[in-house]
């Protein structure tokens, strides 16, 4: 076997490269193809249970983003029965929760909303649950809206991987699932959080917000108002893991605009 | 609170005749009228039965969200409501002054917002009304029709409204719903290209509005028997002024006068504006009755709006909107002008004096500005009124220290005008039904009198004259004697 030949597997007709160890999404995001995510990050490991990013992989259904590419691998991912698949899966987040897109301030930076847009997601569909969550605005500089909170565990693997602190938690079975912050109060203010840590930057949605900045940014100039999520593969600001080996080809990674 | 025809003494033997729905922008209302066997009228309401319910679910939320979520109470003068509640929470963000840029851009905004609030109802919704006849042939009483006989006006009125819509998407970011203001000031200011897209049809804007003033104008001159008397009532007013006392749609202070136009208040600061007004609840209406406390509920009610603001005032400060309110205190004499019809008139003053103050704002540096927002001491309450399309609004909220709504009331315009607008359907009820035989025609003069006031309840004033109506007759046994409706689209069944 040539020792310098490229890896490559097909995604939907086009031949992209990867190195040993990557994933099918990172591969795919370092060859400037979008896959649908939502709780993958390529800062962290990944935790494959959104299942947005469901892709078929000679012809069987995986997860992309825990799926490590093969050579000669054939992929689809921008096909018609995946795409309705993962709208369902949109709409069934939307409606577990309550996203109230109109009045959110994360509305236009939203990576839910920006990819239930992209998904063509038109209506909920399903009936709402209206579930009751308050409000935790006990941190004198952050508020946690547990209103919008997708299950991602990006906060729970930043605190813990990144900042060290384990501050977030996922708590509960199936649909008793919640968000839970590392104090016997229940109350972000008694954890050792902080507006430094990595995990008050990484929520993909609006539960994790700054206090007091609210709609500063203007219509117009919000993550998603220029162009759409699959033409900025990960906002969160980060690069993808791993070798790059068609980066020239990458558009630019916006950060999440943050006051 | 309580007037003629308001509750019959009878009302066993009388038969009931119900407008309902009313069809409205949020949510629902209906008159009713009870007739006795010679359709003598002995008692008319008109009920506001809508239910919204933001003064609670605001609560728990975050401050600075409440601009953007209580605008949705409304999607024809969302501004109002994002501009008011960006005003109390000012407070809450200890920002005492604007920077000049902010305080312009949301001016601004507002001016387009009544630019094109007005024309919307001027032209859109009660021009067909005032050209045609209130009881001229259904078909064609419309904004279609209008565009076939005078498509000329037709065109202003659409232009108009468009013009206003470009103002509030430059500062807030869209045409409805934006996010322009916030708390301490504004998202942004508008760019040189924005202003100079502005500033091309701004004459022509100022210009079609000096001719609308003269339309109505020329209405009322032609025939001052119908536009005088037509359901006209006496009535105290009540508005925000400047402190100058000249007209001002965006800050001052409150004014009220009575019926002769005298001064029953002034310079009444807003942030006190429970000791000046109450709320009366009656058990017939979702809708409270505000009443001016000072007065009592038996004298206290006013009428908000358009009329109310250019009779309390003491001027304008731009040049043609003066001439014209000079013009038409002097068509009312001494005494102030309480027929409803004058709310059209007043109206389209208003609109030349917001084209005017658009120009101007264009014109002035600061439109562009960089600084945008000013925050203080913390404060945990706070009051903001502007002066809406529709009259007075009023948003009050109380914070708590880990910046959670607490407490939210709202007053708003067509709730000052409850009252007001109950006094104009018994007029037009004694005036044009006592009597008579119910007519398609007579049903659209109470919705006249009720549009007049631009109430906010009216898909009346607010679906091109496709107002869904069924009035029905019933014994006292409650059996239907008689039945008439108008569908959507006009038809008669």
């Amino acid at each position: 076997m040539n020792q310098n030949k490229q890896t490559t597997f097909t995604l939907d007709g086009k031949t992209i490269p990867f190195s040993p160890g990557q994933t099918l999404i990172q591969a795919a995001m370092a060859a400037g193809v979008y896959i649908p995510h939502l709780c993958f990050n390529p800062e962290f490991k990944p935790h494959g249970s959104c299942k947005v990013c469901t892709v078929k992989a000679d012809g069987r259904q995986t997860s992309s983003c825990t799926h490590q590419a093969q050579d000669g691998m054939m992929v689809e991912s921008n096909t018609r029965e995946i795409n309705d698949e993962r709208r369902a899966l949109l709409q069934m987040l939307f409606v577990e929760g309550n996203h109230f897109c109109p009045s959110c301030e994360k509305s236009g930076s939203c990576q839910l909303q920006a990819t239930a847009y992209e998904m063509g997601m038109m209506s909920p569909h399903f009936d709402h649950f209206f579930p009751d969550r308050p409000l935790d605005a006990s941190h004198p500089d952050y508020l946690l809206d547990f209103n919008r909170c997708i299950l991602c565990s990006l906060c729970v693997r930043a605190s813990r991987d990144v900042d060290g602190k384990n501050v977030f938690a996922l708590s509960g079975r199936g649909i008793e699932s919640h968000l839970i912050v590392n104090a016997k109060s229940g109350r972000l203010a008694d954890t050792g959080f902080s507006g430094e840590d990595k995990a008050a930057h990484v929520c993909p949605v609006g539960v994790i917000l700054k206090k007091r900045v609210g709609f500063a940014i203007p219509i117009g100039s919000r993550s998603f108002d220029e162009q759409p999520i699959s033409a900025t593969p990960h906002p969160q600001g980060a690069c993808p893991v791993g070798p790059r080996s068609n980066a020239a080809t990458l558009p630019p990674h916006p950060t999440v605009k943050d006051v | 609170m309580s007037s003629l025809l308001e509750t019959a003494a009878h009302p066993e033997n009388l038969r009931r005749v119900a407008i309902d729905p009313i069809s409205r922008v949020e949510g629902h209302g209906k008159v009713t009228i009870l007739l006795d066997d010679k359709n003598r009228v002995h008692q008319v309401r008109l009920h506001i039965v809508e239910f919204r319910g933001f003064e609670k679910f605001i609560q728990g939320r975050p401050y600075w969200e409440v601009p953007v979520m209580v605008q949705r109470l409304c999607g024809i003068c969302p501004v109002s409501h994002h501009l008011a509640a960006s005003k109390a929470l000012d407070a809450i963000v200890g920002a005492k002054y604007l920077t000049p840029t902010a305080e312009k851009n949301r001016r601004l905004m507002h001016y387009g917002q009544i630019l094109q609030s007005h024309a919307l109802h001027f032209f859109h919704l009660c021009s067909p009304d005032l050209l045609f006849g209130f009881d001229s042939d259904v078909a064609k009483r419309n904004i279609v029709g209008v565009a076939e006989k005078y498509p000329e006006t037709a065109r202003r009125g659409i232009l108009l409204r468009k013009f206003g819509q470009e103002v509030i998407r430059h500062t807030a970011g869209k045409r409805v719903h934006g996010t322009g203001a916030v708390p301490g000031g504004v998202n942004k200011s508008l760019s040189i290209a924005e202003r100079d897209e502005l500033l091309r049809d701004i004459y022509q804007m100022v210009a079609w509005s000096r001719d609308a003033v003269q339309m109505v104008k020329e209405l009322h001159h032609r025939n001052p028997a119908l536009y005088n008397s037509f359901g006209a009532f006496r009535a105290n007013f009540m508005s925000m002024v400047g402190f100058d006392g000249g007209l001002d749609l965006y800050h001052g202070q409150l004014r009220g006068r009575d019926e002769n136009g005298n001064m029953l208040f002034d310079g009444v600061d807003y942030q006190n504006y429970t000791d000046l007004i109450g709320e009366e609840v009656k058990n017939w209406s979702y809708m409270k009755f505000p009443y001016l406390k000072p007065l009592g509920k038996e004298k206290g009610w006013y009428r908000v709006g358009p009329m109310s603001r250019i009779q309390n005032c003491d001027f304008i400060s731009t040049p043609l909107a003066e001439i014209e309110r000079r013009a038409f205190i002097a068509y009312s004499g001494v005494m102030p002008m309480h027929a409803p019809l004058g709310y059209h008139w007043t109206r389209m003053i208003e609109m030349l004096h917001a084209a005017e103050m658009i120009k101007d704002l264009l014109h002035n540096d600061d439109i562009t500005g960089s600084d945008l927002i000013v925050t203080g001491e913390r404060g945990f309450e706070g009051v903001g009124v502007i002066e809406a399309p529709r009259g007075t609004l009023i948003h009050h909220y109380r914070v708590d220290e880990n910046d959670l709504v607490t407490m939210c009331n709202l007053i708003v315009s067509t709730t000052h005008n409850n009252q007001a607008m109950n006094e104009a359907v018994r007029r037009v009820a004694q005036q044009y039904l006592h009597g008579h035989e119910i007519t398609e025609g007579l049903l659209n003069h109470i919705e006249v009198a009720v549009r007049a006031f631009d109430p906010c309840l009216s898909c009346a004033t607010h679906a091109l004259g496709k107002m869904p109506l069924e009035v029905e007759v019933l014994n006292e046994a409650g059996e239907r004697l008689s039945f008439l409706s108008r569908t959507g689209d006009g038809v008669l069944g």
